[in-house]
C-alpha cells in the first residue's frame, strides 16, 4: 500500500476556503454510511455536503464527501476512515485536480408579470425548467458547484417555495496524479 | 473432528461450529433471552464455557485471555443490557488493541427496531469502540462472519470484533435459519489492508539513522508484543548498544534485569527513563504511539530526538508527532529487517559509541532510583513494599493483573517483568475493576502458570463478583488487595492539585470486610496490617492452588506514587520522591 506524506502537526491552518472534496470507493455494505458520517462527527467536524450511490459495479459505492477542516487534521481523518475495513479507495481532491458536478431543483414563485425573466434567467445558464403551475416553476440546473452558486444567488431575487442542492459529486482529473489511499 | 460439509445444520450449531473451527477453547458468558438458542448447541460443544457473573467480567476475562495467550479472546452475552454491558470491555480492547471476538444476541430480525424487549442498537452503540462489527442477518452468512470477526480481530493492528446475531437465525424452530453447512477457507474483504510489509527504504533510512545516533532510546510499545517481537527487539537492542524504555502497554516486552533497559516512561516512569527520551537525539518508536501519558505537554516532548516511528497503523504515523523516518508495519518485521541490514553493515561496529550515553544513563540511575520509605512502628503497610515481596516470593514467570490507579503505576514500577505476556493492565481506558476479570481469563488460558492479580479497594468493589465465577469455575487465581481506603490515584490528585480538599474519595479501610466478602465467595482470605505479617502471608497464598485466594493488605492511605509528571506538564518537571529532591 502507499504511504503519504506525513501531515506536519503545528504547520498553518489555511483559513481562507478550508473545504476539502474526499471521493471514498467503499464496498456496498449496510451501515457503512453511517461509520464513514461518525468518523467525522466524532470529531467535530461538519460534513459540508455528502453524495452516495453504487459505482458501475454495484458491489461497490463511490461517497463524495466536502468537509470543512483544518488540511493538517484531515490527514488524520482521512487515515481513520481508510482503517474502516469496507473502506477501498479513498482520493484526496485539490480543486484543480478534480471534476465536480452538482444538481440544484428550485421551485420559485412565477406569476405572470416575472415569468419571463425567470426562464430568461434559467436559459442563460442552460438549465430547464421542469415543472410548472400557473403560479409556480420548478427549474433544475446541473454543472460546476461555482455555476450552482451563482445561479443559485441570481434565483434568490425571486420568491423560493423549495430549494434543494444535491451535494457535489467528483472524479479525479484523467491524467492527473492524484492522492490516492488504496488497499492491494 | 470438522463436520462433513452440506451437514444440515441451523444457525445456532453452526455458530458453534464455526468456533470450533476457528480453535476456540474457551468462551467467557452469560446467557440470556436472545442468545438462548445459541446456549443450545453450546452443551453438545468442545468448548468450555466459563459463566461470569457480569457481562462487563466477560469481556475484561477475554481481554485477560488474550494478553496472556496471544489468541483471541472471546465473550457471548446476549442483546440489550447485556450488550451494552460489554461495552466497557470493548473499548477498553479497542484502545489496547487486544484481539477479541464478542457474540451478542440480538431481537429476531421482525423486531428490530419496534424497541423490542431488550433490544437495543448494539452495532450502533459499539461502532466507535470495536475495529470492525456486523449485523448478521441471514443463518447461511454465520459462517463468513465468524470467519471474517476472528480475521480482522487478529491481524494488522489487532482489536474486537462484535458479531451481533439476531435470534430468528440462530433458532432451532424456524425453518430458515437451516442451511448446508460448510466453513470458508478464505475471506474476502477487497477494503481490508491488514498487514503491509515494511518498506526497504524506510527500513534502511531508518538503520542510518540509528547507527549515526549519540543518545538513541527504544521507545517500546504494546505493538512489539502484539508482534511477538520481543526476541528481535532484544536482538535489536544488544547489536546497537540501544536502551530501551517500555511502556506500560510493553512491560516485560524487554527483560528489566537487562543491562539496556531503563523501565517505564511516561506520568509515573522513573527519572532515568523519562529524561532519556527528553535528552535523546533519537527515539526508535516501536509499536509505540506517543500516547499523552508518555509525552507529557507534547511541544516540550523530546527536543532534540529524530524521529524513527515503526507501527502498522499508518494512522499513527504523524498522529502526535512527526516521524522522520515513518517505518509502516510490523514491529518483528522491521526490526528483523532492521537486524539483517545492519548485520550486513558489520553489526555492532556500525554504530556511534554510546558509551557517554549509558555512562550518563547509569549516572541518573544511581542518583533517582524509584525509592520509599518503609512504614514506621505500628503503621499499616507500604504498598511499594508489599510489591517487592510479593515479586520475590513469586515465580519469575507469574502472570500479573492490575486495576487502575495507584496499584498500577507500582506494580508496574515495583515488578520485575523479565518475561513477554506476564502483565496485563487497562492501559488506554483506565478500565477500574479490570484486574480479577482479566486475571480469570489469562488463568483459564495459562492454568499452570501462577496469575497475582493487584487490585485496589476502588477496583475491588467494582468487579469482585466475578470471584464467584473464580471458585465455581475453579480458576485458581490469587488477589492482593491494597486495601488504602480511599480512591488513592484521585486522593492524591486532590492532596497535589486541588489544596487537599479531598472530595468524594474516602472509602474506609474495614467497610465492607473483605475477608469475610471473599470467604462468602468461597475464597480463602488473609488480613494482613504489619510488615512483619507480610512474606508469610504471601508464602501462604502461593501454596493454595485449589481456589482463589484474596490477601487484604491494609495500606498507609497517604502513600504517593512518585516519580510524577503533573498532567499537562512537560516531562522535564518530573517530581521525584521528596527524599530525593
Amino acid at each position: 500500500m502507499s504511504v503519504t506524506p506525513l501531515p506536519v502537526p503545528d504547520a498553518e491552518p489555511a483559513r481562507a476556503d478550508r473545504k476539502q472534496t474526499i471521493v471514498v470507493l467503499v464496498e456496498n455494505r449496510f451501515g457503512l454510511l453511517a461509520r464513514v458520517a461518525d468518523l467525522f462527527a466524532r470529531r467535530g467536524y461538519n460534513i459540508v455536503s455528502l453524495a452516495v450511490a453504487p459505482t458501475d459495479d454495484e458491489a461497490f459505492s463511490r461517497i463524495t464527501i466536502v468537509v470543512d477542516v483544518e488540511p493538517n487534521l484531515l490527514e488524520q481523518v482521512v487515515q481513520q476512515l481508510f482503517k474502516l475495513i469496507h473502506v477501498v479507495e479513498i482520493a484526496v481532491l485539490e480543486r484543480d485536480e478534480a471534476v465536480e458536478r452538482e444538481v440544484l431543483l428550485a421551485t420559485v414563485e412565477a406569476p405572470r408579470d416575472i415569468r419571463g425573466q425567470i426562464v430568461e434567467l434559467v436559459d442563460i445558464f442552460e438549465g430547464k425548467i421542469v415543472a410548472v403551475t400557473s403560479g409556480e416553476l420548478t427549474v433544475s440546473l446541473a454543472g460546476t458547484p461555482t455555476k450552482i452558486d451563482d445561479f443559485e444567488k441570481l434565483l434568490g431575487d425571486y420568491t423560493i417555495v423549495e430549494l434543494q442542492r444535491s451535494g457535489r459529486i467528483a472524479l479525479p482529473k484523467i491524467g492527473r496524479d492524484v492522492r490516492r489511499l488504496r488497499a492491494e | 473432528m470438522p463436520l462433513e460439509p452440506g451437514t444440515r445444520l441451523n444457525g445456532g450449531q453452526a455458530l458453534m461450529q464455526s468456533l470450533e473451527m476457528e480453535g476456540v477453547e474457551v468462551i467467557f458468558g452469560y446467557p440470556g433471552g436472545a442468545i438462548l438458542p445459541v446456549y443450545d448447541p453450546l452443551i453438545d460443544s468442545q468448548i468450555r464455557h466459563v459463566l461470569v457473573r457480569h457481562e462487563q467480567g466477560a469481556g475484561h476475562a477475554a481481554e485477560g485471555y488474550a494478553h496472556a495467550t496471544g489468541k483471541p479472546g472471546v465473550c457471548m452475552v446476549t442483546s440489550g443490557p447485556a450488550a451494552t454491558n460489554v461495552v466497557t470491555p470493548l473499548a477498553d480492547a479497542y484502545l489496547d488493541s487486544v484481539p477479541m471476538v464478542c457474540i451478542t444476541g440480538q431481537v429476531a430480525m421482525a423486531a428490530i427496531g419496534t424497541d423490542a424487549f431488550q433490544e437495543c442498537d448494539t452495532t450502533g452503540i459499539t461502532r466507535s469502540v470495536t475495529k470492525h462489527n456486523m449485523l448478521v442477518t441471514d443463518a447461511a452468512d454465520i459462517p463468513q462472519a465468524i470467519k471474517e470477526a476472528f480475521h480482522i480481530a487478529t491481524t494488522g493492528r489487532p482489536g474486537p470484533v462484535l458479531v451481533d446475531i439476531p435470534k430468528n437465525i440462530v433458532d432451532a424452530n424456524n425453518p430458515d435459519a437451516y442451511f448446508d453447512w460448510s466453513y470458508p477457507e478464505t475471506v474476502d474483504l477487497p477494503g481490508y489492508k491488514p498487514a503491509p510489509g515494511p518498506d526497504p527504504a524506510a527500513i534502511a533510512e531508518a538503520v542510518a539513522m540509528m547507527r549515526a545516533a549519540e543518545r538513541p532510546v527504544l521507545y517500546v510499545g504494546g505493538g512489539v508484543l502484539k508482534a511477538r517481537g520481543a526476541e528481535a527487539l532484544r536482538r535489536l537492542a544488544e547489536i546497537g548498544n540501544i536502551p530501551v524504555v517500555t511502556t506500560l502497554m510493553a512491560r516485560g516486552a524487554f527483560p528489566d534485569s537487562h543491562e539496556l533497559c531503563l523501565g517505564m516512561p511516561g506520568m509515573h516512569g522513573n527519572y532515568t527513563a523519562v529524561t532519556a527520551m527528553q535528552q535523546s537525539d533519537l527515539l526508535i518508536a516501536m509499536g509505540s504511539r506517543f500516547d499523552d501519558r508518555v509525552t507529557g505537554k507534547v511541544g516540550a516532548f523530546a527536543p532534540d530526538a529524530k524521529i524513527v516511528h515503526v507501527d502498522i497503523d499508518p494512522a499513527e504515523h504523524g498522529k502526535v508527532r512527526r516521524p522522520d523516518v515513518s517505518v509502516v508495519g510490523d514491529c518483528r518485521l522491521a526490526m528483523e529487517a532492521m537486524l539483517a541490514e545492519l548485520e550486513s553493515a558489520g553489526g555492532s561496529s556500525a554504530f556511534a559509541s554510546h558509551s557517554a550515553w549509558r555512562q550518563q544513563l547509569s549516572g541518573w540511575q544511581e542518583k533517582y532510583p524509584l525509592t520509599y520509605e518503609q512504614s514506621a512502628p505500628g503503621e499499616y503497610v507500604k504498598p511499594q513494599y508489599v510489591l517487592e515481596r510479593l515479586r520475590d516470593l513469586s515465580p519469575s514467570d507469574t502472570i500479573v493483573a492490575s486495576g487502575v490507579g495507584q496499584h498500577q503505576m507500582w506494580t508496574s514500577q515495583y515488578w520485575q517483568f523479565d518475561h513477554p505476556y506476564t502483565w496485563i493492565n487497562s492501559g488506554g481506558l483506565g478500565t477500574m475493576g479490570f484486574s480479577i476479570p482479566a486475571a480469570i481469563g489469562a488463568k483459564a488460558g495459562m492454568p499452570d502458570r501462577m496469575v497475582w492479580a493487584v487490585d485496589g479497594d476502588g477496583c475491588f468493589q467494582m468487579t469482585a463478583q466475578e470471584l464467584i465465577t473464580a471458585t465455581v469455575e475453579r480458576i485458581p487465581i490469587k488477589v492482593a488487595l491494597l486495601n488504602n481506603a480511599y480512591l488513592g490515584m484521585v486522593r492524591q490528585w486532590q492532596e497535589l492539585f486541588y489544596e487537599e480538599r479531598y472530595s468524594e474519595v474516602y472509602l474506609s479501610h474495614d467497610m465492607p470486610n473483605y475477608v469475610q466478602w471473599a470467604q462468602s465467595m468461597g475464597c480463602e482470605a488473609f488480613r494482613v496490617e504489619e510488615p512483619e505479617e507480610v512474606d508469610a502471608t504471601i508464602a501462604k497464598a502461593n501454596e493454595i492452588n485449589d481456589r482463589p485466594v484474596v490477601v487484604e493488605f491494609r495500606c498507609i492511605s497517604s502513600e504517593k506514587v512518585y516519580p510524577m509528571v503533573p498532567a499537562g506538564g512537560s516531562n522535564d518537571d518530573i517530581l521525584v520522591d521528596p527524599s530525593q529532591r
